[in-house]
């Protein structure tokens, strides 16, 4: 049982900070890191890999510090973001160097072990240059693999990853999270941390703004106000009728754009009140847009509500 | 010493283009050696010029330049070191790893190369050959360790090598008899001097001031870069 623990964690470049006063821990299983693009999620698993120290807080593996500490990738695996690897090597060889970097005990038996767990043995003789980017994402894999480590990194692994090889990806990370492993992934997207990961650590802007089991995170999702842009037919007439619904908490009719901006507090009540309602009324509905759906603004709404 | 990071290294080093350059540098050396020897036959003097300015001056820190450089620059540039850092290894063992495969580099690409020249050149005369020899051997150490340190600190490592090497070290010095105290081709000069026959070669540096900045140098250089190594960071793509 293998556990990272990241408390009260800062980092700064210059003015910038990219991490702000954090502490989440990491324990076996399937964790998802989520956040939108910038939040600062790499520079959390550049930390958490050793590869950066933190300005203050501490980030350490079961107790002990992770920066310059090398002797804690006997228990780390790591999986980069970036694709650089050494592409004049074959899969084979990269992945057999790796082993025998570890000071592994028969490195080709190892390599040959992780080279199967991602399926790659049909390629293994081929140059990591003539690799598809999936390709070279399980490759990474494997090396990261080759020491049997208790805790896996990933930043970013389904980037680029058409849905088969995301499948597959998703499948072999939740079985190293059955195996009582501490498996850490960071995506940006919900649908593809929820589809994995029971817990959720979502940051934003730097800062931790939820943490909790995939069900929990959804619903501070939906139960959020929601703004639409709704154009119909007859915008008066639809306004009064939506506003007499639970579900919304305020329409503004805007006579510039003739168009209505509605607050909807109940997100699933509203989506099936609208077309109901115009149905109704005989409203023709010409657009129903959400006017803050990006995943930026949902967000920051989760950090403002914290 | 990690021989899968040695392996890697000369893999990586050899393989592309700079294997091809390294390559060339020594083979233009001998064909100008040959050259020179048919034109102007046996002449201490000549002899002396091409293997102390091109081969020493010119041959010599440009192979340590792309070697030291080429050891590890290019994998800290994209960032394909991290396989190699996020294994249970000390730092100073893969430095100590990189700078074996540079120094190799130099012996074969320059070192032996200069020795070749001088047997073209001059023969085995007044050691000569051999003063040359050993000086571009210590001086290729000396600069493998220098560039793999500017390698591992600088992004332009190539840049401010060559700064050094052309700059600092053949018209600074020139000018300003003070900075050939500082420079590695005159401390490998006053070595040569000392193994050649007396008044063959000559440095404007003394053996006891220069053996000590030359150990210093180097071990200074390979230290620093296992120290600087050991607090490489990643930097964010965001």
């Amino acid at each position: 049982m293998t556990t990272v623990s990241i408390d009260r964690v800062s980092r700064w470049f210059g003015n910038v900070v990219a991490v702000n006063d954090v502490s989440m821990t990491i324990e076996p299983g399937v964790t998802g890191l989520l956040g939108p693009n910038g939040a600062g999620k790499s520079t959390l698993i550049h930390m958490m890999s050793g590869f950066l120290p933190p300005s203050s807080g501490s980030v350490t593996l079961d107790g002990a510090p992770i920066w310059k500490n090398q002797l804690a990738y006997k228990q780390i695996g790591l999986v980069p973001e970036r694709e650089a690897m050494y592409d004049f090597l074959t899969g084979w060889d990269f992945v057999l160097a790796n082993a025998e970097l570890h000071d592994l005990p028969d490195p080709g038996a190892a390599a040959q072990r992780a080279l199967a767990t991602v399926e790659m043995e049909y390629a293994q003789d081929r140059q990591v240059s003539t690799y598809s980017k999936g390709m070279k994402q399980r490759v990474k894999m494997a090396s990261a693999l080759v020491h049997d480590p208790a805790v896996l990194l990933l930043d970013e692994p389904f980037n680029g990853m058409d849905p088969r090889q995301r499948m597959q990806l998703m499948e072999l990370l939740r079985r190293f999270g059955a195996e009582g492993r501490t498996v850490l992934f960071s995506s940006h997207i919900l649908e593809e941390v929820e589809q994995l990961a029971r817990h959720i650590e979502v940051i934003v802007a730097g800062r931790h703004a939820a943490s909790g089991d995939y069900r929990k995170i959804r619903r501070l999702m939906t139960d959020r106000p929601h703004r639409y842009t709704v154009r119909s037919s007859d915008d008066r007439a639809l306004a009064a009728a939506l506003i007499a619904d639970a579900s919304t908490a305020g329409i503004e009719l805007d006579l510039k754009e003739q168009q209505l901006q509605v607050q909807a507090v109940d997100f699933y009540r509203f989506t099936e009140l609208v077309p109901r309602v115009a149905k109704e009324a005989g409203i023709r509905l010409l657009t129903v847009s959400p006017a803050d759906e990006s995943l930026e603004s949902v967000f920051s709404y989760l950090v403002a509500a914290k | 010493m990690n021989v899968t990071v040695a392996r890697l290294t000369a893999r990586g080093l050899l393989g592309r283009r700079r294997g091809l350059l390294l390559l060339a540098l020594p083979v233009l050396l001998l064909a100008l050696s040959a050259l020179v020897r048919a034109i102007a036959g046996q002449d201490e003097s000549t002899a002396s010029n091409v293997l102390g300015g091109l081969a020493l001056g010119t041959m010599v820190p440009l192979v340590g330049l792309v070697a030291g450089t080429g050891a590890i620059g290019p994998e800290i540039d994209d960032g394909s070191i991290i396989y190699l850092l996020s294994k249970p290894q000390p730092r100073w063992k893969i430095i100590t790893s990189k700078l074996v495969v540079a120094v190799g580099c130099s012996v074969v690409f320059a070192a032996l190369p200069t020795y070749f020249a001088g047997l073209i050149l001059f023969g085995t005369f007044e050691n000569l050959t051999l003063g040359f020899t050993v000086a571009a051997l210590i001086a290729g150490i000396a600069y493998s360790a220098l560039f793999l340190l500017l390698g591992v600190v600088s992004r332009h490592a190539v840049v401010w090598g060559l700064m050094y090497a052309l700059l600092w070290e053949t018209v600074v010095g020139q000018y300003v008899p003070g900075a050939q105290t500082l420079s590695v081709h005159q401390w490998a000069l006053s070595i040569g001097e000392k193994i050649a026959s007396p008044g063959v070669i000559s440095s404007s540096v003394h053996l006891p001031t220069a053996v000590p900045l030359l150990i210093v140098a180097t071990l200074g250089g390979a230290w620093l870069a296992s120290s600087r190594l050991t607090r490489l960071t990643l930097a964010g793509e965001e």
